[in-house]
């Protein structure tokens, strides 16, 4: 244990870049980025590591920012409890829906998770708790377990971050796990997973209803930061966004989402004052990167960090 | 060209953070936040920022020796992105106040984080008469008009000449719900009737089913509880459906100048409206208007863009007299200064935040009567402050003493 390979080290580096980042970058920018970048690598637990396209996975983040936000809002809860509120809500709407989009795969799985993506928006424009178009507002962060105040901007991008890297390491440790094998199994060719014995379906769901969970802590962690839940979460575009930022980064890759997260979410933060010539420089950026990084800008760098034994 | 990308983006992330090192209160900034590219964006959008810029020119661009600067974005008309740049922008770029936000959505989640941080904000564009109730705040206002302004204008006189039964077409976020509920009040406090409501997504731009709910309900008057481009569409889909044609009357709560423009006068004429604020009324409004439509391409301002222009000056005056950008002591002034100028001729702020001044109701003139270009509205009276707006006994704001 604890031996420092290059692997080790790079990670320690991060970790020792992001504790300083707030020092020099916009917090609330880089809190923007985590959340994000956490809601796109639960996205690739799913397409990375089982070979399945969610095109619903907003109706997991954004209904959780929801509950999140009803939660510690109407009903007092401290921020950890309403955060679990969150993850639950997600958790079990990833297991209704995956339960039945599970039974069909490519175009059809997308369709299916779409469609449901699409009847919980409806029920967030609808439900009078969601406040339709209003969102709910003026979520209060409260205290963690009661004690630290997470007012402070400060205190909240490291509690972000503690959350953030400690999901990024479940990650890790979920796709390097036995069940992280059998998925990798399923993704690369089913029928022989089958054929091995494998209980197919039930790798599949549980790992739906697991990126479903993590993406519903990305909702409940954005929903504590900017202490508001809209219809802005719930909207397909936020699933297709999470799509983007997964292919953007690297599909398949630990790190590829978050890079591919903070490449989005700083085109949107840094360029939303040129006005409409947003989307058009967001466009140009994509067609450039999806034409250079076929693989995504992480996937692109993998056998080079592989030749100096980076990564495993 | 991933280097070239990746040192790009880090420039930018170093550029901005350099750029808030040189910042200090040695400036007053102030931000325009508007719906730069959608639906609001006649009515307000590129206008606003221009109204406030000509509002620091003419102030003398200098406050106490102290440069004022203007920002503008683009909220999109969403309460997220509002509230994330609203935030950027106090915390970030020393930002001291904010102006026009148009959308009741995003104008509400500006409130909570300027509240939050003690920082003004000022309300051209948004129409919700929430901002002076359940949300009001000490360094919050609410300049050019509310939903119940507009309710006791455009309501009164529709059910005084015989429309006295109603059904609302709304558009589906907080402004639309309390503009239909504002007038639904005063269409039963004058006898009338409301048959029917139907609510709409924000923004929309297929109103057909809709509209045929309000036919098939009989209604003597469909009540266009919207704005800007929804409204737009659904009086001109209206006309096509034979709506208008077959005696059914459209009244649109929320009309201006600038809606009025893209419908035409074809269209919209006869039609009853409330106003804050009419671009030919005397030399005051006429000189800042042609100054104004020079610099936007010969349109006219409407009564948000005006406000803008008002409620910045009026901002800045405080400022000066208050010797300091901190937001309490300029709301404080604020509060104290009487408003005179071209677009409020006695206007006062009252505890809840609210600009009282006079409304004016008025009626689009048929294409005969227009004398040219703009010559849009024919003034039937003025609605004195005191009456248009929500008297202050009834206010549900916390601030207001009782």
């Amino acid at each position: 244990m604890n031996r420092l390979t290059p692997q080790v080290i790079l990670v320690l580096t991060l970790i020792a870049l992001a504790i300083i980042a707030p020092l020099g970058i916009y917090p609330i920018f880089l809190m923007k980025g985590l959340c994000f970048g956490l809601f796109a690598a639960a996205f690739n637990l799913l397409l990375g590591y089982v070979g399945l396209l969610s095109f619903g996975h907003a109706m997991f983040f954004g209904f959780s920012a929801y509950v999140t936000a009803h939660a510690a809002k109407e009903w007092g809860l401290t921020p950890e409890l309403a955060i679990l509120a969150g993850i639950a809500t997600a958790a079990a709407l990833g297991a209704v829906t995956g339960w039945l989009a599970i039974r069909r795969s490519g175009i059809y799985f997308a369709m299916v998770t779409l469609a449901f993506s699409q009847m919980m928006y409806f029920v967030a424009v609808q439900a009078p708790f969601t406040h339709g178009e209003d969102g709910i507002q003026g979520v209060p962060r409260g205290r963690l377990f009661g004690l630290i105040d997470l007012n402070d901007t400060i205190v909240m991008y490291y509690f972000v971050l503690a959350v953030f890297v400690a999901s990024l390491l479940l990650i890790h440790r979920i796709i390097t796990s036995p069940f992280g094998q059998v998925l990798k199994a399923i993704r690369d060719n089913e029928p022989r997973a089958i054929s091995l014995g494998y209980q197919v379906d039930r790798y599949k769901l549980l790992a739906f209803v697991l990126s479903a969970g993590l993406a519903g802590l990305a909702g409940s962690l954005k929903a504590l930061v900017f202490q508001l839940a809209s219809l802005t979460d719930v909207h397909w575009h936020a699933s297709g966004e999470v799509v983007l930022m997964t292919l953007l980064g690297g599909v398949g890759t630990v790190f590829g989402p978050t890079v591919g997260a903070f490449l989005v979410v700083a085109i949107q933060n840094y360029l939303s004052e040129v006005g409409s010539w947003v989307t058009i420089i967001q466009g140009v950026i994509f067609v450039v990167c999806v034409l250079l990084f076929r693989s995504g800008m992480i996937g692109v760098m993998t056998p080079w960090l592989k030749r100096r034994g980076i990564t495993g | 060209m991933m280097k070239r990308l990746l040192l790009s983006a880090a420039a930018l992330a170093l550029s901005t953070s350099m750029a808030q090192a040189q910042y200090s209160d040695n400036k007053v900034k102030i931000g325009v936040l508007t719906d730069l590219s959608g639906t609001y964006s006649d009515l307000a959008g590129q206008g606003s920022v221009e109204a406030a810029r000509m509002a620091v020119e003419d102030f003398g661009g200098k406050l106490n020796g102290m440069p004022i600067e203007i920002v503008s974005a683009d909220h999109q008309n969403k309460a997220d992105i509002a509230s994330s740049i609203g935030r950027k922008w106090y915390e970030n770029e020393s930002v001291d106040a904010i102006f026009d936000l148009v959308t009741t959505a995003a104008a509400v989640a500006v409130r909570e984080v300027s509240r939050e941080k003690g920082k003004i904000d000022i309300n051209s564009g948004a129409a919700s008469t929430v901002l002076t109730n359940a949300q009001c705040s000490n360094t919050g206002f609410h300049w050019t008009y509310d939903t119940y302004a507009l309710a006791v204008g455009t309501g009164n006189a529709v059910v005084k000449q015989g429309g006295d039964t109603w059904f609302f077409l709304t558009a589906d976020y907080a402004f639309g719900h309390d503009l239909q509920a504002q007038t639904e009040k005063v269409v039963k406090a004058n006898g009338g009737k409301v048959l029917g409501a139907v609510r709409h997504p924000f923004p929309n731009s297929d109103f057909s089913s809709f509209l045929l709910q309000a036919q098939g309900s009989g209604a003597k008057i469909i009540g266009l509880a919207n704005a800007g481009a929804d409204t737009i569409n659904a009086i001109k889909q209206a006309k096509e459906f034979g709506i208008t044609q077959s005696g059914q009357k459209l009244a649109g709560l929320l009309v201006f100048l600038s809606d009025v423009n893209s419908l035409g006068l074809e269209t919209a004429q006869n039609m009853q409206l409330t106003t804050g604020f009419y671009w030919d009324m005397d030399d005051g409004t006429r000189a800042f208007s042609k100054k104004f439509s020079e610099r936007m391409k010969g349109k006219m301002p409407t009564m948000v863009q005006a406000g803008v222009y008002s409620s910045v000056m009026h901002y800045l005056k405080a400022a000066q007299a208050a010797k300091s950008d901190e937001g309490i002591k300029v709301a404080d002034k604020m509060r104290e200064l009487p408003i005179a100028d071209f677009f409020a001729k006695n206007g006062k702020i009252r505890a809840d935040g609210r600009m009282v001044h006079d409304m004016y109701l008025a009626e689009v003139k048929k294409p005969a009567e227009s004398k040219g270009a703009w010559d849009y509205y024919k003034i039937l009276r003025t609605i004195p402050g005191d009456e248009a707006y929500k008297p202050l006994a009834e206010s549900a704001c916390a601030l207001v003493k009782k």
